[in-house]
């Protein structure tokens, strides 16, 4: 019984295998009783490609060491992990389709995917309508908390708030005016809501916000606003996305705008590797938010980044998003070996208290699907990296922001069924 | 005055962008009427010719030059572009003319052909390619004409493509041992870096201005000179133009029409180059840097009317000042105490994405009462 269906299970990966669409975790190892197969779920080709396939190889990683480790152990029995590929392609539509692939075809028990708001949104229904489980590892601006889906990025209080409150309170800038520019999607305006309105709290003032249309790299009209409204320097708070991030910087420094002449940039998406495609002569003396930073100094921190580094190459880097990629295949193999089955409704069950030493120091699942993290401010230096100047204690994740007038005052908790996905506190 | 002199040269800076990104098409779109998806593309090989400058400059023998690599790839960024744009009429288009949809279908899978290209090929050998290309298409034509003409000059043709491949592996495999980066293929975007004496800002009559928009904008002046007096003043120019103006009746009198759609068409894409450099000294250069200005370009086009550079110059500059007057809130700092519903209309549309839409409405609404643009082309077209 047991060696037919590790020749079906072999059988399947060398038909994907053929089909190009997968590759196997490798070959089979005496020493397992089973496999399991996962799913990952990211793009590999398209705009997000760069920055996604960062994730795959992070996944990858995690999983090849889980299994050098002895693999997962559910019920006396050792299972070596394997995984599929799928390629989302930078379209979301294309996610929704990949996501139903792997649920109903390949059975997979669950899936590591996603980068995009709009690619979680497109996934999220084929998820809640299966039942099934999606693993989603993105900092991103909360104001959703689904059964199915569990989330370990940080949410817009794990990320912004407190860098908010850095710039308006410690910062070189600090007691300045604000200036808000963003890509034109959910994520910067949902984010900006948040701060202006904790900004208002703290007695500061928003004096300009401005959002630049995906694709568009015309940062004019924006610069001659940012030097209308903060004409003696300030804060700016800067959400934009992927390539027009370098366009931003490189015309801010030709018009002067830079901390020498006292303007302060806290950016939500720029972490190593972006800082290395910006260049970090743009970026020096500028600040970012993060979870994780690879210039932490412990050695859990500094084991991550040499493991990667020995696995794909010593030029690569480790940033935030791989950091939460890599701890939730443990945190699910972690919850799968609680539960003893690979079953859904008990791992989620197991989900939720589960405790990781995870690269930025101790992470929890809590009841609401996202995790307690540390945040950590940092200045980013000459050598592309980040100085961290300041960092909190554990953060506990709010799905349902409180600053945001939408949701205030509301809560999520999948712990016990009469409160659910938002309950008033 | 001084927030006048700032808005009109953010307006200059912004509108020349998009006329240096516009005016090769001005010429293949305009003057051939051929719709070419790939001219972002073609800019797109124009900035990755100025990253590949740029490295080169970085070796050691060509360190003491490296300030002046932003000019030396202009040129570099022309020819490539120019030698990539004349194998795709070679190859493609030609045999297209006189059909605008499946140029439009074959331009457009040669855009994601060279997307991928630059995705998937090392930049080292992709220079290579390139190089191969230059000696292979110019290399017979300087045989003397008695080779030409004899009946073995297929024999000569062919062996100078072999000697061309040959320079294009070499070139191709000495770059990518000098220099690592260009070695391996990779789909990140990637930087270029102004030399710093184009770093920073001049103060003329007490206003900042970053240098590199003005080298932009002299970029552009540049070009728009050299094209005009290429057009008005050289009798390749002159023959482009008959050529232009009734195809059947230059044919007639001798002109070799097909030389001149390779000139032109060739022309129009070392514009494109050129521009790329351009655009390289903004943002980041990556696979799909054209196709944020494509969608600009043809409403430049069209705006300042098929076939008239005047008109490309115009549409340029004016969509640009029309995007900063709208898009900073321009009109609220030069009228400061208007009517309160007015100024909430113009805070509305006072973002980048909002701007945008109404520069789009307002040439709906231009091209409603001027469908032909600005400036038409006037007398008959013949081949209509």
């Amino acid at each position: 019984m047991r060696i037919s269906r590790r020749i079906l299970a072999g059988l399947a990966t060398a038909s994907l295998a053929v089909t190009a669409t997968s590759c196997g975790g490798g070959g089979t190892s005496g020493s397992f009783d089973d496999t399991v197969t996962v799913g990952i779920l990211h793009s590999l080709s398209g705009t997000m490609a760069i920055s996604e396939s960062t994730l795959v190889d992070t996944e990858k990683m995690a999983i090849e060491e889980i299994n050098a480790a002895g693999g997962v152990t559910v019920g006396g029995k050792s299972y070596k992990i394997e995984y599929i590929v799928e390629d989302g392609a930078s379209d979301w539509p294309t996610f929704a389709e990949k996501s139903k692939k792997l649920i109903d075809q390949d059975g997979v028990p669950v899936v590591f995917g996603g980068w995009t708001s709009a690619s979680r949104k497109a996934m999220l229904p084929v998820y809640e309508s299966k039942d099934a489980f999606l693993y989603y590892p993105i900092q991103y601006e909360a104001q959703e908390c689904s059964n199915n889906i569990f989330y370990t990025g940080a949410t817009p209080n794990q990320q912004s708030e407190p860098a908010t409150d850095f710039m308006y309170k410690r910062s070189p800038a600090a007691g300045g005016d604000f200036f808000l520019v963003g890509s034109d999607y959910v994520f910067p305006r949902t984010s900006n809501t948040i701060t202006k309105a904790q900004v208002k709290q703290l007695g500061g003032k928003v004096v300009g916000e401005d959002y630049l249309p995906l694709g568009n790299t015309e940062v004019a009209p924006i610069i001659s606003k940012i030097k209308k409204a903060l004409p003696e320097g300030g804060i700016i708070i800067n959400t934009l996305n992927g390539d027009q991030n370098v366009a931003f910087f490189k015309q801010i420094q030709d018009a002067g705008i830079t901390p020498s002449s006292g303007y302060y940039v806290m950016n939500y998406s720029i972490a190593e590797e972006e800082i290395s495609t910006i260049g970090p002569e743009f970026l020096e003396g500028h600040y970012g938010a993060w979870n994780y930073m690879m210039s932490i100094d412990t050695p859990a921190s500094k084991k991550f980044a040499a493991s990667f580094k020995k696995r794909w190459g010593a030029d690569r880097v480790v940033a935030d998003p791989q950091e939460s990629a890599y701890n939730m295949v443990y945190l699910w193999k972690q919850a799968v070996e609680d539960a003893g089955t690979f079953d859904d409704n008990a791992v989620r069950e197991a989900l939720v208290g589960q405790k990781f030493d995870a690269p930025q120091g101790p992470v929890e699942v809590m009841p609401n699907h996202h995790l307690s993290q540390t945040v950590r401010i940092g200045e980013i230096n000459a050598e592309g990296g980040f100085t961290i100047l300041e960092e909190t204690g554990v953060v506990l994740p709010q799905a349902w922001n409180q600053k945001h007038p939408s949701s205030k005052g509301f809560a999520c908790d999948w712990t016990d069924p009469s409160k659910g996905e938002k309950y008033k506190l | 005055m001084e927030l006048l002199l700032d808005s009109l040269f953010n307006g200059v800076a912004i509108g020349s962008v998009l006329l240096v990104a516009a005016l090769g098409l001005a010429i293949v779109f305009g003057l051939m009427g051929v719709i070419n998806l790939a001219h972002g593309e073609l800019m797109m090989l124009g900035a990755y010719t100025t990253y590949v400058t740029q490295l080169i400059f970085k070796l050691p023998i060509l360190k003491p030059f490296y300030n002046s690599y932003i000019i030396v790839s202009i040129f570099l960024a022309f020819i490539v572009s120019g030698v990539v744009g004349i194998l795709l009429e070679k190859t493609i288009i030609r045999k297209l003319y006189g059909s605008p949809l499946e140029t439009l279908l074959a331009t457009w899978g040669v855009s994601l052909i060279l997307q991928q290209f630059v995705r998937s090929v090392p930049l080292a050998y992709g220079t290579g390619l390139i190089i191969s290309l230059l000696i292979g298409l110019f290399l017979p034509t300087t045989f003397p004409s008695k080779i030409k003409e004899s009946i073995n000059f297929k024999y000569f043709k062919f062996s100078s493509w072999i000697f061309s491949a040959l320079a294009g592996v070499l070139t191709g495999s000495v770059i990518s041992s000098s220099v690592s980066k260009l070695s391996r293929a990779s789909a990140r975007n990637v930087d270029v870096t102004a030399p710093s004496w184009m770093r920073g800002q001049v103060e003329i009559i007490g206003t900042a201005f970053p240098k590199t928009r003005l080298m932009i904008i002299v970029i552009t002046l540049i070009s728009v000179i050299a094209i005009t007096l290429f057009l008005n003043q050289s009798a390749w120019g002159m023959r482009i133009r008959a050529v232009t103006q009734n195809r059947q009746m230059s044919d007639c009198l001798g002109i070799s029409t097909e030389k001149v759609d390779i000139i032109t068409f060739g022309i129009g894409s070392g514009l494109a180059g050129v521009a790329g450099v351009a655009v390289s000294l903004l943002g980041s250069v990556g696979p799909n840097v054209g196709g944020n200005y494509i969608v600009g370009c043809f409403m430049v086009v069209v705006l300042g009317g098929v076939g008239n550079l005047l008109g490309t110059v115009l549409a340029s500059f004016g969509i640009g000042i029309m995007t900063d007057l709208i898009g900073a809130g321009r009109l609220l700092s030069i009228w400061p105490d208007m009517p309160l519903p007015l100024s909430n209309t113009i805070n509305f549309f006072a973002t980048t994405s909002m701007a945008r839409v109404m520069i789009f409405a307002l040439i709906v609404i231009f091209l409603q009462f001027k469908p032909t643009g600005l400036f038409p082309q006037k007398g008959r077209m013949v081949e209509n």
